[in-house]
């Protein structure tokens, strides 16, 4: 079981025992007489003496400094109430936004249903969660469109270094911004956002496949390719 | 469990009338993620028992005086559809439902980690398609599944399985004919690694050495299940698993 190295692609699943004592645990498990079981399904990995299980799926927990794509769901007097695609909704205090905002002034500056980017502030350990948007980049989206994709699979989306988001966004001549919770911001041309959408619902759907980004890669070159001429031409 | 055991259900060779021997189980079929709109969800058929299993959450519970500020609650609705049975079940739930979502429930509040969402709920939904005895295990087996296909973390999965008394015998998963003329029914679940019992109920009387063999069939049979749980929850990846060397984590490697 105790595969060595940072690289191995089983699955494992609640109750599997991970370690019997050498390593310590991480992410996704958990200790019962001093050996590591899997408490997710999920993949084996194994890092710098940790063992962690990455998970296939669940809920978007927010955790402080994540960027996140938000949707105001209410307001009060002096403060939003954003949906952040978790079981937790979060507030956005008016001490939190770049403008200035008498109090019972709130909506004239952002109402329901508006989309923002944000950043989470503060979780607590009973998961009260706050958002900020006083970080330069954060601001109110206007236009473009939000998808939403499994918040496991923003890593695979992003890639390494954001390798795969910026060929997307290249190749697409879209502006991208993906939130840590699974949602994903397009702006630009109509077919160009489509092209990107199929793209990421690609990454998506094949998260645990080797040579993704050369797959990715195929189809937008067959796609964008002949877009991008149409519109210089 | 009319009691009447003149209904002669086991032959003189310990052959039951669906042609099973007294420790064996019914035919089980379990699969994994099998309803799109739900986190989780499973399927299970154990003999002509066809159950589905539908998980939601951790989510915003409502109503909020329902919330607990320490961990996450769980919700269990089991269901039995009109024509799951013979003559018409009559929609809604019941006594017999309100129960079985109860211990169902409560099993899973011991292996799920709670705490790691407070505030939350976790919903499972049991729908009894097909009923044939021994619903409730099938329904328990299949929300273990669907519960770690939707990501919630837990200390095992939890296969349940029925013991019964069939003409003064100790027998293994009862069907149907054997649960109405039997002489007992004792539905159990456990985790299979430490020997955790999570649910034990018994219908009828059985006495401490019928006690101990209904155990001793149950054990292993609940190791069988959980054997066809976890390959349920393996193969529901392996196709997306089958073609690739290289490294786990998170990321793609850069591309030129």
């Amino acid at each position: 079981m105790n595969k060595e190295g940072s690289s191995s692609r089983e699955i494992v699943i609640p109750g599997d025992l991970l370690d019997s004592g050498k390593l310590k645990a991480g992410a996704g498990t958990y200790t019962q007489d001093g050996k590591v079981y899997a408490a997710q399904l999920g993949i084996l990995s194994i890092k710098s003496n940790f063992v962690n299980v990455i998970p296939l799926g669940g809920r978007y927990i927010p955790a402080p400094g994540d960027s996140v794509i938000g949707k105001v769901i209410d307001i009060g007097p002096s403060n939003w109430l954003i949906d952040i695609n978790s079981p937790y909704p979060a507030p956005l205090h008016v001490n939190e936004v770049p403008w200035r905002v008498d109090f019972g002034d709130t909506a004239r500056f952002m109402n329901v249903g508006d989309t923002l980017l944000a950043k989470v502030l503060i979780v607590d350990e009973t998961k009260r969660v706050q958002v900020t948007m006083k970080e330069q980049g954060l601001r109110k989206l206007q236009g473009g469109q939000v998808m939403e994709i499994s918040y496991s699979k923003v890593p695979r989306v992003i890639g390494k270094g954001g390798s795969m988001v910026q060929m997307i966004k290249n190749m697409t001549n879209t502006r991208i911004f993906v939130g840590q919770n699974g949602r994903i911001w397009l702006d630009g041309e109509i077919e160009n956002i489509v092209f990107a959408i199929r793209a990421i619902k690609m990454i998506e759907e094949n998260a645990h496949t080797s040579r993704l980004t050369e797959r990715v890669k195929d189809y937008l070159e067959s796609v964008a390719k002949p877009a991008q001429a149409e519109t210089s031409g | 469990m009319g009691g009447n055991s003149n209904v002669k259900l086991i032959d003189d060779n310990g052959i039951r009338i669906d042609g099973r021997r007294v420790d064996e189980l019914r035919n089980l079929k379990i699969e994994a993620g099998v309803l799109k709109r739900a986190d989780g969800s499973a399927y299970v058929e154990l003999g002509k028992n066809k159950v589905l299993a539908a998980v939601y959450g951790p989510r915003e519970c409502h109503p909020r005086h329902m919330q607990n500020p320490a961990k996450a609650i769980i919700q269990c609705k089991y269901n039995m559809i009109a024509f799951s049975v013979g003559d018409r079940k009559r929609p809604g739930p019941d006594r017999r439902s309100v129960e079985i979502s109860k211990i169902i429930s409560e099993a899973f509040e011991y292996v799920v980690f709670t705490e790691n969402y407070p505030r939350t709920s976790i919903d499972i939904y049991i729908e009894v398609l097909q009923a044939n005895a021994g619903t409730r295990c099938a329904g328990l087996t299949a929300a273990s599944v669907a519960l770690a296909d939707a990501g919630i973390p837990m200390k095992d999965l939890v296969p349940s399985v029925a013991v019964g008394k069939v003409n003064d015998q100790v027998v293994l998963d009862l069907q149907k004919e054997e649960d109405n003329f039997g002489q007992a029914d004792v539905p159990m679940a456990m985790i299979p690694r430490t020997g955790e019992v999570l649910l034990l109920q018994m219908d009828g009387h059985l006495t401490r050495v019928q006690f101990d063999r209904a155990m001793e069939l149950a054990v292993p049979a609940l190791h069988q299940i959980y054997a066809a749980q976890k390959d349920a929850l393996a193969r529901r990846y392996a196709v997306e698993q089958s073609d690739e060397p290289e490294d786990p984590a998170t990321s793609e490697p850069q591309e030129g």
